[in-house]
């Protein structure tokens, strides 16, 4: 009996007090709250790691995806999100009814890589027409032969991300010429993983993702270089290639977005987006992503430390900008 | 005279008959016994994979580190602690109330078509997906309730989750009582309280306890609906400790603390590029596992001990 009345009295307290506690315990702890992009997310892990450890403060960085990121963002209840895209124009206005303005701070590139199998011996390069032409939406190649005459007839077996990442967006944008419009009789995995699989036990396998999961995998897979232009030289992906800017069409800027307000008046947030930028050369590096051009990085800081909200994209996305291009776009 | 002759007579047919069905027997015999092994084997097979492939995180320190991006350093504290305040949140709502609307259901309830309906619909919910209550989670306690991405959300999220789960493996085992003891205590004088206090509950505890444990165990598994809602993936702190050592001893503020759950960092591990996080979740998977045959084992157990101690 005992027992029973110490239960109820245990319930009756714990609803009281889930509802007097929901609100003010976030305020009682500075905690740093980061959401989004599942591609940036290695790379924001490793900053909130070290600055934990470093200056104490709590962080917290979930994966929801770059969209899922931005509605929390733009609602106010996360103080940076995580991109792998540029705000779009849709993101924008949530943010302005939310009364939410952003500071868009570009951290790193990641290099989309084209892969073939590693037995694959008749691919040595790709253009990027050739490419269009293997994913453009309505595509019927369906042998290596279709692709290039000197190719063997060997079938094609295509992979590539979900419609609903990054990765498929810029992809598209920059191969087929328009964001989500490609060929949909390939085998879609949101698991990178699952389409390093595929490309390694298919002899004509071919896929695209991101640098990371090739450098992992150099034993299985091929990149291939990519041509940009006809005529042009074959450039493979590689730190190098991307920070010079001739690995092109295929590498695309990784940004943060961070909430104006918390920036200009929680001192933590400025000191996390500082220590972020700071370190941000060794630590990109280390999770397998490429860094920004050291100027690019001073550039990016002082951008920051002027606190100038706004996208330099107007909402939607572009192929091939430079950092510099990008922020001075923002008054 | 003439009828035995016949049964003599056709003595080789029903011989022939009777090896026949016997031989029906091994083969209906043979193929059920390889179905079950298909089933089992895949599991033991996919188990003992996670075993070989996680054994070098089966220390202490993976269980005693924070995330990390370094596969090595990189544990499931913050995972482990996350599933079981999680996990505790959706014991004490949805076992009393599950175990109460079973009981009404079954007992109370007048029998018209306004409780057939809830019958269909509690049998229905069972089978909708997880996602679906990771959606109505977020509409309603994370934005009109205003209990914000916290373990309070995630708890009666799961809790609504296994609800239908508890409220109908709480009618099977009641429904397992015979009516005799029913009649037998009304006989007596009980009050109809008592007669499902003292004994309809009592003896289909067992079953009850079943049923709940099934449920904790999928909800240990579930991921959808937890991402749904909006939960964490690097938190490389603990919520606050529910005990503290001032009086009143107990702390409530980690009910609305942000969380990370086992399956959530499994499945962030898994699409690493890195081979070496792909032990990481291969340990934790195996563990998983371990966790939820353990609660099985104990169901089992429970249910036997339980059983042994009725005597009618």
């Amino acid at each position: 009996m005992k027992t029973r009345l110490f239960r109820n009295t245990l319930m009756a307290g714990l609803i009281v007090q889930a509802f007097s506690f929901a609100h003010s315990a976030a305020a009682a702890d500075k905690i740093i709250k980061i959401d989004g992009s599942s591609t940036v997310y290695p790379i924001t892990e490793a900053v909130a790691e070290e600055f934990q450890r470093a200056k104490g403060v709590k962080v917290t960085v979930g994966e929801s995806g770059t969209g899922g990121g931005f509605k929390k963002f733009c609602r106010g209840e996360t103080d940076i999100s995580d991109a792998s895209r540029p705000i779009s124009q849709k993101e924008i206005d949530a943010c302005k009814e939310g009364g939410v303005q952003f500071i868009e701070l570009p951290i790193a590139y990641d290099a989309l890589t084209v892969v073939v199998n590693g037995k694959n011996d008749w691919v040595k390069q790709i253009t990027v027409a050739e490419l269009k032409k293997i994913w453009e939406p309505g595509s019927k190649v369906k042998s290596w032969k279709e692709v290039n005459a000197t190719y063997p007839d060997k079938p094609i077996n295509l992979y590539g991300p979900g419609t609903a990442s990054g990765t498929f967006d810029y992809f598209t944008e920059a191969v087929n010429g328009k964001a989500k419009s490609s060929r949909t009789d390939y085998t879609p995995s949101e698991d990178d993983n699952v389409l390093v699989q595929g490309v390694a036990g298919n002899a004509g396998g071919m896929a695209y993702f991101g640098l990371a999961y090739y450098l992992e995998n150099t034993d299985k897979l091929k990149a291939v270089p990519v041509v940009a232009k006809e005529g042009g030289k074959p450039v493979l992906p590689s730190e190098a290639t991307v920070m010079d800017g001739t690995y092109q069409p295929l590498s695309r800027p990784l940004f943060i977005y961070v909430n104006a307000t918390s920036a200009a008046f929680k001192p933590e947030i400025k000191a996390f987006v500082n220590y972020y930028l700071e370190n941000a050369p060794e630590l990109v590096k280390e999770v397998k992503y490429v860094p920004l051009p050291k100027a690019d990085y001073t550039a990016v800081k002082e951008h920051f430390k002027a606190m100038k909200p706004g996208t330099g994209f107007n909402g939607t996305s572009e192929v091939g900008i430079k950092i510099t291009d990008l922020l001075s776009r923002i008054k | 005279m003439e009828h035995k002759a016949s049964v003599l007579e056709n003595l080789a047919d029903v011989r022939a008959m009777i090896k026949r069905h016997k031989r029906n027997d091994t083969l209906f015999a043979t193929l059920g016994l390889i179905c079950l092994m298909l089933g089992l084997m895949t599991l033991m097979l996919l188990f003992w994979q996670l075993i070989a492939d996680g054994h070098p995180k089966f220390n202490l320190d993976f269980l005693t580190e924070f995330p990390s991006r370094r596969a090595g350093r990189a544990g499931l504290l913050s995972a482990w602690v996350g599933s079981l305040l999680v996990m505790s949140v959706t014991f004490l709502t949805a076992v009393p109330i599950g175990v109460a609307a079973g009981l009404y259901l079954e007992e109370y309830a007048p029998k018209n078509w306004f409780t057939d309906l809830i019958e269909i619909n509690v049998s229905n919910l069972a089978g909708v997906p997880s996602i679906i209550y990771g959606l109505l989670a977020l509409g309603l306690f994370v934005y009109m309730l205003d209990f914000g991405q916290s373990i309070l959300t995630a708890g009666l999220t799961l809790g609504l989750l296994i609800l239908p789960i508890v409220i109908v493996s709480t009618r099977e085992a009641i429904r397992a009582i015979p009516v005799s003891i029913r009649e037998a205590a009304y006989g007596v004088g009980a009050t109809k309280w008592q007669v499902v206090y003292d004994h309809v509950f009592k003896y289909s505890y067992g079953g009850i306890l079943t049923g709940i444990i099934i449920g904790m165990a999928r909800a240990l598994g579930e991921t959808a609906p937890i991402i749904t809602i909006g939960a964490l993936t690097f938190i490389a702190f603990l919520p606050p400790s529910p005990i503290t050592t001032e009086p009143p001893f107990l702390n409530f503020e980690w009910l609305s603390s942000g969380f990370t759950v086992m399956p959530i960092q499994m499945f962030n591990w898994l699409s690493r590029p890195d081979h070496a996080f792909h032990v990481n979740a291969a340990a934790t998977g195996a563990l998983i596992i371990v966790v939820t045959l353990l609660m099985n084992g104990a169901a089992i157990w429970l249910r036997y001990k339980i059983r042994k101690n009725i005597k009618w």
